[in-house]
């Protein structure tokens, strides 16, 4: 769902309030996988398609949406052409690819501060224990820090290859745990420069 | 502005970081210089309260507690300052506790934009920013919040030559007074007072023209 970043427009869906998108895409989320029919995954497929033509989107989003997934896409296929058979198998494969594309669509059309106020807005009757703004702000920092992590990754797997390790896990992850929880710190202790608890 | 620091002392892991600092601060800009691990960052952190000293005190003006809702931080890495992923949002998260009405919000974010004359940048998103760029929107982050004092943790580390001289230029027009931890010592030649930490005490304490010599002299092999 996080894969891409929110791409400005001025469709229905972009204005759409972000609590009721993310009311939308549980349902269809749930719809999909609840109503297991043939019928309902061409519908969710035709309206997720539907979907992004009104919020100006076309095919190459949709598939950059889901591509983080591929891999384990294709385990999921073959694993069913295993267990099951092709029919179910594509089937199966379909189901994660609609919710992938949706997912991505409210992705595309909702700001951070957006989505943030939509969490809230569905927190909103939550127990006064449940630390709201924190969800929340939590759930921007996810947004942001995604591309960061991803850039820092390259780098790391950079520097790896050029000393013949860009296969070796352990020389790609430690260095770069090492260095998120780095920046963690750092950022913790920005978040609580700028004025915040 | 006046920062007083009475006899400030910090401890880290049973190691002496600062001992017994006693400063009163009013210039409009200040340096602090030193060597790596001298304690110049521990100091700076101090100023808005990111440290809390374990012996003595730190006031700014009337303030002891509360000091970071006057005193404005800008880190070396502006990615690690930078929290949201558009500009406008993450100059708008800095003023989410002022409780600001959405028109307040908006037009300082305009008005702070323009001041460092990047308001083409108000809808941009963030990771895809150059590291000039970065640190802009990291200077307008903290500047939307009006605070009394800025300070700046090697802000030009991270910067190009031409985006040094634009930062160099900016942070002369800033109205509000700076201090700066910052190993570039050309960036403090303007300053008005300079101070030199060595194993976590003050070690020299004046005008640049005095201070940055002798320490370029004593590191010069």
């Amino acid at each position: 769902m996080l894969t891409e970043l929110y791409i400005p427009g001025d469709s229905p869906l972009h204005s759409a309030r972000p609590a009721w998108k993310l009311a939308a895409l549980f349902a269809f989320c749930s719809t999909v996988f609840i109503v297991a029919h043939p019928l309902t995954l061409v519908i969710a497929l035709v309206l997720a398609a539907v979907g992004y033509m009104m919020a100006g989107l076309n095919a190459s989003h949709a598939f950059a949406a889901i591509r983080p997934a591929l891999f384990v896409l294709a385990i999921i296929f073959a694993v069913q052409i295993w267990l099951a058979d092709l029919g179910t198998a594509t089937y199966v494969t379909l189901r994660f690819v609609a919710l992938l594309a949706a997912a991505g669509l409210v992705t595309y059309t909702t700001t951070a501060s957006a989505f943030t106020d939509g969490i809230l807005a569905l927190l909103s009757k939550a127990p006064a224990w449940v630390p709201r703004d924190k969800i929340a702000l939590a759930m921007s920092l996810v947004w942001r820090f995604i591309p960061m992590i991803r850039s820092q990754f390259e780098e790391v797997r950079e520097a790896q290859r050029a000393r013949g390790l860009d296969r070796n896990m352990v020389a790609l992850l430690v260095p770069l745990i090492v260095r998120i929880l780095k920046n963690a710190d750092e950022i913790a202790e920005a978040i609580e420069a700028r004025s915040l608890d | 502005m006046t920062m007083i620091f009475d006899k400030v002392s910090v401890t880290r892991g049973g190691r002496d970081v600062l001992r017994e600092i006693s400063l009163t601060l009013s210039e409009h800009r200040i340096g602090i210089i030193g060597d790596n691990g001298s304690g110049k960052s521990t100091l700076l952190r101090l100023f808005n309260g990111l440290q809390k000293p374990n012996t003595g005190s730190v006031r700014f003006k009337d303030h002891t507690d509360d000091l970071r809702h006057h005193v404005g931080f800008v880190f070396q890495n502006p990615d690690n300052q930078i929290v949201y992923p558009m500009v406008e949002e993450d100059l708008a998260f800095g003023l989410k506790s002022r409780k600001l009405s959405k028109d307040d919000t908006d037009a300082r974010i305009q008005a702070v934009l323009e001041e460092l004359g990047i308001g083409h940048l108000r809808t941009r998103l963030t990771h895809e920013l150059s590291g000039g760029e970065k640190q802009l929107v990291a200077l307008a982050g903290v500047l939307v919040t009006q605070p009394e004092l800025i300070v700046f943790d090697e802000p030009t580390t991270l910067l190009d030559l031409r985006n040094k001289t634009r930062f160099m230029r900016l942070l002369g027009t800033l109205s509000q007074p700076a201090v700066v931890v910052s190993h570039d010592l050309d960036l403090l030649m303007g300053f008005d007072r300079v101070l030199l930490i060595e194993d976590g005490c003050i070690s020299q304490d004046g005008s640049p023209d005095m201070v940055i010599p002798a320490y370029r002299a004593a590191r010069e092999c």
